[in-house]
């Protein structure tokens, strides 16, 4: 990434999007919000900025973020050096196309990019398309409960704990699985992570948002 | 979305998660996620793993002019449509993506005696098809020579392990012995995945072994 990105990046700072979104944050939290959890916030804010408002500064932010982790990823998947480059600039601009179909309340930034990292990594390296479950489309005028956002991100970022604390070899296993190192007969779900409230969160988000679109 | 009594296992959820599913098997589990709310929380888990192995990749080298060609790619992108509403059909979404429509739109080849099969897709070793079963009939004979996944899309049949309805999924290797029958008024439809590649007895290995007891 060249310097003038890293400009226009720190030019926008003073204007995030994140300060709209902290000063929504419901007041029932007790306790200060902490760095990992402000930057998980802020890459939020940033997918919002584009959905609404198509801010390229915000895209440059995310950017510059993840797009040296989706290349790094898909060279690990399998992908040479010129592939793993194009790949990534599909899955950044996805990222762009489908930034109104993110949803704060079921998937951390990280999370939702991994999930069209992976979708490209398929189509172009076993050549077929992958059938993806149905969206589940906000309303034009809905937008997930900022509890709920900050719950899951809270979730995410514990989860993201867990697994820096497991031993290497588990970690290792875990990372070759999501590279595509393991068939699918050698993935074994019994991972000992705390899953659960992840999971229950996101059955509670969809119940609103089931209520929601009916 | 409600009454799904049988859910697909966890080790199929973490793989199509991760990616590691034979094509024909992504094509079933994608379906069901479109009907459980319950496996959509649970794929959402293992899929928020994926999001912590990305935000923990070491930083590749991207090119240098990597952001305004992808700005590029935007700016030239058709624009973005809105997801289609969900139809009145029997077929979720990614199902009927691959045959083209809902259930009158398949084109059936008869089995003998009413019941019939449509090939979705075939490659690998692992196929998808649709099977129909008037009621009251068993499903013709079909060994299980690798694992086999089977999804409920209308009507009921019951076997020795269960009964299955919509939504339903039910786990068979060649380990079970099954004659399933389609049950009550209504003439049965699933989709199923069979993987002649596996036998059962590498299936599954406890790989994670050490991951119990964390």
């Amino acid at each position: 990434m060249s310097n003038d990105h890293a400009e226009h990046v720190r030019s926008d700072a003073s204007s995030s999007p994140l300060d709209a979104v902290l000063a929504r944050r419901p007041q029932r939290r007790d306790g200060p919000v902490t760095p990992t959890e402000k930057t998980e916030l802020e890459w939020v804010a940033c997918v919002t900025a584009i959905a609404k408002d198509e801010d390229q500064a915000a895209f440059a932010r995310l950017f510059r973020h993840f797009a040296p982790r989706v290349k790094a990823f898909l060279i690990k998947s399998g992908a040479d050096e010129s592939l793993a480059e194009e790949c990534m600039q599909d899955v950044m601009a996805t990222l762009w196309q489908k930034a109104h179909l993110y949803d704060a309340s079921r998937a951390s930034v990280a999370t939702w990019i991994f999930t069209i990292a992976r979708n490209r990594k398929i189509d172009l390296l076993r050549r077929y398309a992958r059938p993806e479950p149905e969206e589940l489309p906000w309303g034009p005028e809905r937008e997930p409960d900022q509890a709920d956002v900050m719950a899951l991100q809270e979730d995410s970022e514990r989860l993201a704990a867990a697994i820096r604390q497991l031993p290497e070899k588990q970690r290792n296993l875990i990372e070759r699985a999501y590279f595509g190192d393991l068939t699918h007969s050698e993935i074994a779900a019994e991972t000992g992570l705390p899953l659960g409230t992840i999971k229950s969160r996101i059955r509670l988000a969809l119940e609103r948002l089931r209520r929601a679109m009916s | 979305m409600t009454g799904i009594k049988h859910h697909i296992s966890d080790d199929l959820l973490m793989g199509y998660a991760a990616g590691a599913l034979p094509h024909a098997f992504d094509l079933v589990v994608a379906s069901h996620v479109s009907m459980s709310d319950d496996a959509r929380a649970r794929l959402a888990g293992y899929e928020a793993m994926g999001g912590v192995v990305l935000s923990d990749m070491n930083e590749a080298r991207i090119a240098e002019d990597s952001l305004e060609r992808t700005l590029a790619k935007i700016a030239g992108a058709p624009n973005r449509k809105a997801p289609a509403r969900p139809e009145n059909g029997i077929f979720p979404e990614p199902l009927r993506n691959v045959v083209g429509g809902d259930a009158d739109a398949v084109k059936w080849r008869s089995l003998g005696l009413g019941a019939k099969q449509c090939v979705l897709q075939s490659d690998d070793g692992a196929s998808a098809r649709l099977l129909y079963i008037p009621a009251g009939q068993a499903m013709p004979e079909h060994g299980h020579r690798g694992m086999e996944l089977t999804l409920v899309l209308q009507g009921a049949y019951r076997d020795e392990a269960d009964r299955f309805a919509r939504g339903d999924v039910e786990f068979a290797d060649q380990t079970t012995d099954h004659t399933p029958v389609a049950e009550g008024d209504v003439d049965c439809i699933c989709l199923v995945a069979t993987d002649q590649r596996l036998r059962f007895k590498g299936l599954l290995p406890r790989i994670a072994q050490p991951f119990i007891g964390i």
